[in-house]
């Protein structure tokens, strides 16, 4: 099977990245390992290649009042420069697809959407919006993740300019070299970073300014998951899917539009099942599959693993699992994983508290 | 890839270093990069025995998880402990620090291959 391909993808190849398939993209695992990039995000400044992401433009006349009876985000609170998360979902209230949405000018708007879900995202918009108000513009555009303590500064020497004023969940545009960047202040790693926007035929260029730095490193994929992971943020197909709600999986309170939208009476429902955030003693971790069995010994199975890993700032294993709704407040959960039982303790989110993300700049 | 001379290795991507009747067993430097970051090894306890190619334990990194094999007939005699708390050691040590457990043996074990051999099936 041939693989799809970043404008990245021959930089990482020359850097011996280890490569492997994601959403039928070509992307890189890790560089150097991903114990020291998580480190490395942590304490210093990282660049991650998600030009693999979908970009659609909306905009028109009235597509404010057509978009927000499309997702789940109140678009009436948010402002230009502003951007907010929340989902597209299904007739039954189930999650479709994660995504974000700036909000560019009066019935402008851009959305950040998951690789695997682009082109079906792209004809459920086009379908409840309008396809003359949807653009797929995917082919054209970029994606450079920077993030880490040290972004603010990274980005004030490598574009001359400075960003204390910039909040999160708040983006501007730039103009550097002569291109039109978007620096957005969001993340997938919990820590303070940027999510640059720009046209793909930059990403190159862009790239090695920022990799020329001397705080930054590359990332891949597996110190995002990681990373991600420690700060309890959820990945689309297997924290979020479509067989359950976003009340299911913890997210009730990004539910907060007042327009009748796809799916919103069902999505603050809780049908099935709740998604637990555990810990467990020590190094060992669960797989996202594995299942959980109502007692020690038992194959009666109330749950499963969504996604498991050693956390390596907190330095032991956690995981998310749903359960069966009415086990939710057992206090120990049991997991078969290989030949081994596993026993898991209910945390609070996220995982890893001490991130900088929400840190105030100014 | 450095895969010393006096060992011999198991397609099953073990080490082993045979002294008298006894082994110092790992996994090899090939495995250890396949892997990625180690973070947990599962070891069998002193005294388990093993028949050849019987599962024995596992060994978890960041991304993955992969079983590990015993090359020959053996009981375990001692394991090493400092994998419970840096399990990194096979990663930047495999054929020393690394090591994982060691056997006793009463039949010499047999069909390993050679490090020239090992180097040449699994390159890199």
């Amino acid at each position: 099977m041939s693989h799809l391909l970043t404008p990245l993808n021959a930089w990482h190849h020359s850097q011996n990245a280890k490569m492997a398939s994601f959403a039928e993209w070509d992307m890189p695992i890790q560089y150097e390992g991903i114990l020291a990039e998580h480190t490395h995000t942590r304490t210093a400044a990282s660049i991650f290649d998600i030009c693999h992401m979908g970009q659609i433009i909306i905009k028109g006349n009235g597509v404010k009042n057509r978009l927000s009876a499309a997702v789940s985000h109140n678009l009436e609170t948010l402002p230009v420069g502003k951007c907010r998360y929340g989902f597209i979902l299904t007739e039954e209230g189930t999650v479709m697809d994660d995504i974000i949405i700036y909000c560019m000018g009066e019935d402008h708007f851009f959305l950040v959407v998951n690789a695997a879900c682009a082109s079906n995202d792209f004809q459920t918009l086009a379908k409840r919006v309008g396809a003359e108000y949807v653009e797929d513009i995917s082919a054209r555009s970029g994606k450079i993740d920077l993030q880490g303590p040290k972004s603010l500064e990274v980005l004030k020497r490598v574009f001359s300019q400075d960003f204390h004023d910039l909040k999160y969940f708040s983006f501007t545009t730039i103009n550097y070299k002569g291109v039109e960047i978007i620096v957005s202040r969001t993340g997938y790693t919990g820590e303070l970073g940027y999510e640059l926007y720009f046209p793909r035929d930059f990403a190159l260029q862009l790239w090695e300014d920022l990799a020329a730095d001397e705080s930054v490193k590359p990332a891949g994929l597996g110190a995002r998951d990681t990373l991600r992971l420690e700060s309890g943020l959820s990945l689309y197909g297997h924290e979020l899917d479509e067989k359950h709600t976003p009340a299911e999986s913890g997210l009730i309170k990004m539910l907060t539009s007042e327009a009748d939208y796809v799916g919103k009476e069902k999505a603050s429902q809780v049908p099935s099942d709740v998604l637990l955030a555990l810990k467990f003693e020590g190094r060992r971790t669960v797989r996202n599959g594995d299942i959980m069995v109502r007692a020690s010994g038992s194959d009666e199975v109330i749950g499963v693993a969504t996604s498991g890993s050693f956390a390596p700032s907190l330095g032991y294993a956690i995981a998310f699992a749903f359960v069966k709704k009415e086990f939710q407040d057992q206090n120990e959960f049991i997991f078969k994983s290989g030949r081994n039982e596993l026993v898991a303790q209910k945390v609070d989110l996220p995982f890893f508290k001490e991130g900088t993300c929400r840190i105030k700049l100014n | 890839m450095n895969n010393p001379e006096n060992l011999l290795y198991a397609d099953s991507h073990e080490w082993l270093r045979v002294e008298k009747n006894e082994a110092v067993i790992g996994i090899t430097d090939y495995a250890q990069h396949a892997l990625g970051d180690i973070t947990f090894v599962d070891m069998p306890q002193v005294g388990d025995e093993f028949t050849k190619g019987q599962e024995m334990g596992a060994i978890e990194s960041v991304k993955a998880a992969s079983d590990i094999y015993m090359p020959l007939a053996c009981k375990v005699i001692a394991v090493n402990e400092d994998l419970d708390t840096n399990p990194e050691l096979i990663n930047t040590d495999p054929y020393g620090k690394g090591w994982i457990l060691r056997v006793s043996f009463e039949n010499a074990p047999e069909g390993l291959l050679s490090s020239q051999e090992y180097t040449a099936k699994y390159p890199e």
